[in-house]
């Protein structure tokens, strides 16, 4: 059970991180002038995505120990 | 793990016999326990690990109710070997036997055995690792040390308390040493060059205070108040930064997983816990306990989850660091682990070839992936922390306008 969610964690943290790119690529081709303010806020929030989905693998963690 | 070991053994030695290559491979991995090597090797031990056979022994303040205070030296256990008033090293921690019968004073300790216990735990079944010391035949039930999460992480209250400076507290401590010595080098540089531009190492750290000001505390806390705080956002952003990057030495002043310890990552969410409420004004508790401007009964159900943010919000920043560094530690263990699962923990010489060249440019690969994670954490760190006591020491702008 425990590799089922961690799955399904990584995925949605995948998904997460590919829609964050795709924003953080279509707004840096619009202004490329602020792509240092972009480049440093998507890299934050891919962050934030990706301690949710290992908040879900520590989970497994635990039911797995 | 055991898909991909099995791959490239049947490609080598059993072309054909697919169905025996996995069987025997099964079998191969009981003698090879990668999960149990990772978790011991991310864990706190009471002596530093140098190399094979090499140790360096750390001082031990153990206290059993009781018994009263033990102040020794690890290598004195002899690395498992040897029981000194009741207390043994078991996998790098100390572990006591609490049983009276045992003998005071030193006492051999044949070996150190592992069963699988299930035990109730909040009324469901669980399986426990129990270990038990063998001196002159008989077994003896070892006891871990106490921990404060009430067996969640399979810790609990046992019959010890560990209050010795393990190899977490030395790297911590470590880390504290290099601040001070690096930032007073850099604070002096400051004083001589009052006015004019940076020079030696403190022109490397000056990107970082530049960083730390402009990018985290200034525009998270506000124009009025960063100065206040500026101070313990940068020893937050470079304590976790300094803890991180020695995780990341494979070598020994370094390998210790300090900021994926969960008590760590504790004490310092806690310490941004009590900074962001004492210095909560009226506007910051308001929003919390009666939130203006909305219907009553909306505030009713507000309320209670408003609360319940103001513990989720350190909860989650405890979690995220602790997480990210762990996860990073056992991944590239794992990758490690591969070249003993390919080799089959050292007989054949073929597999671990193979396992060097897999595991060692993955490895590498994470490696890089880390120094960007040691950063990226400590930077993630030090912003919610700004954002929160931001949050906090915001004066309502919206009640002046009306």
């Amino acid at each position: 059970m425990g590799a089922i969610g961690a799955g399904i964690a990584a995925l949605g943290a995948g998904i997460g991180v590919g829609l964050i790119g795709r924003g953080a690529l279509e707004s840096m081709a619009r202004q490329p002038e602020a792509i240092g303010d972009i480049r440093s806020n998507m890299i934050l929030t891919a962050a934030l995505v990706e301690g949710a989905a290992l908040f879900a693998i520590v989970v497994g963690l635990l039911q797995g120990a | 793990m055991l898909n991909l070991a099995s791959f490239p053994m049947y490609a080598q030695d059993h072309g054909t016999e697919a169905a025996s290559a996995t069987h025997e491979e099964a079998h191969d991995t009981a003698a090879y326990d990668a999960v149990s090597t990772v978790m011991n090797h991310i864990a706190d031990a009471n002596e530093f690990h140098i190399w094979k056979g090499v140790h360096l022994p750390l001082p031990c303040f153990l206290y059993a109710p009781g018994e009263g205070w033990t102040f020794l030296s690890s290598g004195k256990f002899e690395h498992g070997h040897k029981a000194i008033d009741g207390y043994v090293l078991n996998h790098g921690r100390v572990n006591r036997i609490a049983d009276p019968s045992f003998p005071k004073g030193e006492a051999h300790i044949e070996g150190i055995i592992h069963k699988e216990e299930t035990m109730m735990s909040m009324g469901k079944e669980k399986k426990t690792d129990v270990y038990y010391a063998i001196h002159e035949g008989k077994e003896y039930k070892l006891d871990k040390p106490s921990t404060l999460d009430g067996g969640i992480l399979g810790g609990g209250i046992t019959s010890f308390y560990d209050f010795s400076i393990t190899k977490n507290v030395m790297t911590m401590l470590l880390a504290a040493f290099l601040l001070i010595f690096i930032f007073v080098m850099v604070a002096k540089g400051y004083r001589k060059n009052d006015g004019k531009s940076p020079s030696g190492i403190q022109s490397f750290f000056e990107v970082f205070f530049v960083f730390i000001r402009d990018e985290v505390a200034r525009p998270m806390i506000g124009e009025k108040h960063y100065e206040r705080f500026q101070p313990f956002i940068m020893s937050l952003f470079f304590f976790i930064l300094f803890c991180n990057l020695l995780g990341l030495l494979p070598i020994f002043p370094g390998s210790a997983n300090v900021t994926g310890n969960l008590a760590v990552t504790l004490s310092l969410a806690v310490l941004a816990f009590i900074v962001t409420n004492i210095n909560g004004k009226k506007h910051y508790w308001e929003h919390i306990f009666w939130m203006p401007g909305i219907p009553a009964w909306v505030k009713l159900i507000l309320t209670p989850i408003e609360i319940l943010g103001l513990f989720i919000k350190p909860f989650s920043l405890m979690i995220r660091l602790f997480a990210n560094i762990s996860a990073g530690h056992i991944i590239i263990l794992s990758l490690i682990g591969l070249i003993f699962l390919f080799g089959k923990n050292g007989e054949s010489l073929g597999g671990a070839s193979a396992g060097i060249v897999v595991g060692g440019l993955f490895t590498a690969f994470m490696n890089l992936i880390e120094l960007l994670v040691a950063f990226l954490q400590a930077f993630i760190f030090a912003i919610l922390t700004a954002s929160y006591i931001g949050a906090a020491v915001e004066e309502g702008h919206h009640e002046e306008a009306h």
